[in-house]
């Protein structure tokens, strides 16, 4: 109230001047400049050292830092296949977060299905605890968990300690709830109409849900499915406690690089590069589908 | 073949609308069907979930809360039922200030406090910094928006294994550029132990947590409809006022849950301090989630682990509560 004055004798003079009255001023568009590039070179530096380093000669990375390689080599990347069994990781990790992506998304579709379209007794009481699971420190059921599956192991036989199984039902429910969550805001936008008359139509509950929710709602759908997977391919705590030498992930097995007497810093970050790519590629080809989902759902 | 491909990505969105405008869409009652299915399906679709909730989250918990009441030391890893009852014995021996174990604990819980609000605060700022610059068009946007959400994707090991090469004392990026190269230190300094661990972790964390606040605030700017702006700008609003008056105040929603997600993962992280310090983390850098995975496996004392685990959650909730009260409560009278 105070300010409407000042906003009123201001009015007339800047509405008159600019020809858009989007024009931002020149001195934002310099200090946007110099924010953008600082933040570009914080970014990208971390980046271009670990493809820098991949293809420098061993003896470039165990002296003073180089900014570029005194020689350019693809060796580290041929030695980092046979220096740990990274194709073994590599696999172990691809079947892991595979797994876990599907479920978690298909069982995703499931619960934000029912808690978007259907009012029912504890409705608020399941949103909420699968929420609040996100706040629980991993470390505290950590061990839990363990006993819990070696138990399971010894009274049935389904191996669940050590094995991918037990890896990718940990990891599923890791992005379960935040996968549900944005699932049920973009189930929300997609028109009620729309399933009612497939049911009308003939179709079953579940007919609507895969033939016209789920087709509307791909891009949340997608964007679930990229988190999904980015959760399971990067967790390290879990991963270091509940595999062996079989079922080892990446993330515990790119540890293998540092010896005793050597680290290998140019096979490191060869390795990391490496696996790095498909989640990389993926997301960045996948992103405006993120945007869009979270546009759509869970920013709402 | 481009405007097909086009038309396939944006198909399912057009159809919906398309559909949703036609006059000619039924609203007919719904299909009956049988009483039982009709209650029963809504639980029979939640089940998956919840039996896997159940099964990893909250059956655990409660097992993790009655272990804390416990004399559980590797004597009894086996088999844990076993192990007697130490009533509230493992609580004392964690909050007794006067003694080591507290006394670390302590030291720990405020190192992860002072972190996590750096942290949370730089992330939000830097993010929705960029998220704002980055709102009109200008040529090269779309790729310095796919550069920025990099450190998202990267797999945190591969990430932060990077970070950890470039602190490195005698070969790493950071001692040559600040010592060698600008001469700012008189000898390279220890960046992964000591005190400097401390922003060397902040680094890291802000590195890699950036991006996800700004891809919210990203997300959430495109639901502000772009005639508040202009209405602004006709009442001659400059551009800082324009975000003070109108971007920050219509993103208060998503900021109350971007924060409070922000603040959990970064309260609770494990992966960062674990990949970039080992399984001991330098005094400085001691953050909680190692200090009690420490406390646990490597005196396996997983009592004591417990219960330090226990006060955790207990102290998230109550902040978490206190949060969304106190949030909630400001929300109101601006909206009503």
């Amino acid at each position: 109230m105070a300010s409407s004055p000042t906003a009123a004798r201001v009015s007339p003079a800047t509405s008159t001047s600019p020809a858009s009255p989007m024009a931002p001023p020149r001195s934002f568009l310099w200090f946007r400049r110099i924010f953008l590039t600082l933040l570009t070179g914080f970014v990208m530096i971390p980046v271009y050292v670990m493809i820098s380093s991949s293809l420098k000669p061993l003896a470039d990375v165990t002296g003073t830092f180089r900014w570029l390689p005194s020689e350019l080599t693809f060796r580290p990347y041929i030695d980092i296949w046979s220096t740990v069994p990274l194709a073994r990781y590599f696999v172990n990790s691809l079947i892991v977060a595979g797994a876990a992506t599907v479920c978690s998304v298909v069982i995703a579709v499931f619960s934000a299905y029912a808690v978007s379209r259907y009012s029912f007794r504890g409705k608020r009481v399941f949103t909420v605890t699968v929420l609040s699971t996100q706040m629980f420190p991993g470390i505290l059921f950590l061990l839990p968990l363990f006993l819990i599956y070696v138990n399971i192991g010894n009274a049935t036989g389904i191996a669940l300690f050590g094995s991918r199984g037990g890896l990718i039902l940990t990891y599923l429910t890791f992005s379960l709830p935040f996968s549900i969550w944005m699932l049920i805001g973009y189930f929300d936008s997609v028109p009620r109409d729309l399933d009612e008359a497939a049911l009308v139509d003939g179709c079953g509950p579940l007919g609507a849900l895969f033939r016209v929710v789920v087709p509307a709602a791909i891009p949340g759908i997608v964007a679930v499915a990229v988190y999904a997977f980015m959760t399971a391919w990067g967790e390290v705590l879990f991963a270091s406690v509940m595999t062996n030498d079989t079922t080892r992930t990446l993330a515990v097995g790119l540890q293998g690089y540092s010896t005793l007497h050597d680290v290998y810093w140019n096979q490191i970050m060869a390795a990391s590069l490496v696996v790095s790519i498909p989640v990389v590629a993926g997301f960045l080809l996948l992103q405006r589908y993120l945007v869009a989902g979270l546009t759509a759902g869970a920013v709402k | 073949m481009s405007p097909d491909t086009a038309m396939t990505a944006t198909a399912p969105a057009a159809e919906a609308a398309a559909r949703k405008t036609s006059p000619g869409a039924e609203h007919g009652p719904r299909r009956r069907t049988g009483r039982i299915r009709r209650i029963g399906l809504p639980y029979l679709l939640l089940l998956p979930a919840l039996l896997l909730e159940l099964l990893v989250h909250l059956v655990p918990m409660v097992i993790g809360i009655v272990m804390s009441f416990k004399e559980l030391t590797q004597f009894y890893i086996r088999d844990w039922g076993a192990a007697p009852w130490a009533g509230l014995d493992n609580y004392k021996v964690s909050v007794d200030f006067d003694a080591p174990v507290g006394q670390a604990l302590l030291h720990s819980f405020f190192v992860t406090l002072a972190f996590t609000v750096l942290s949370v605060g730089l992330c939000w700022l830097i993010g929705t910094a960029a998220a704002i610059f980055m709102q009109d068009t200008f040529r090269g946007r779309g790729l310095l928006r796919a550069l920025f959400l990099v450190p998202y994707a990267l797999p945190v090991y591969a990430a932060v294994i990077t970070w950890v090469f470039m602190f490195q004392h005698d070969n790493g990026l950071v001692n040559h550029v600040l010592h060698d190269q600008l001469g700012l230190t008189d000898k390279p300094s220890f960046w992964l132990i000591g005190d400097n661990s401390f922003f060397a972790l902040l680094t890291v964390s802000v590195w890699k947590g950036w991006p996800f606040a700004f891809l919210i605030v990203m997300a959430g700017l495109q639901n502000i409809p772009r005639e508040l702006y202009e209405a602004a700008a006709l009442d001659g609003a400059g551009m800082i006022q324009q975000v003070r008056r109108i971007t920050l105040p219509s993103l208060r929603p998503v900021n109350q849950v971007l924060v409070l997600v922000l603040f959990l993962w970064t309260f609770n992280d494990f992966n960062t301090p674990f990949v970039l310090f080992g399984r001991t983390a330098p005094e400085a850098a001691d953050l909680i989630s190692v200090h009690i995975y420490q406390a646990s496996f490597v005196t396996w004392n997983f009592g004591t682990g417990s219960a330090m685990s226990v006060l955790l959650l207990l102290f998230l909730l109550v902040v978490t509560g206190v949060y969304l009260v106190f949030t909630s409560r400001q929300r109101r009278p601006s909206h009503g």
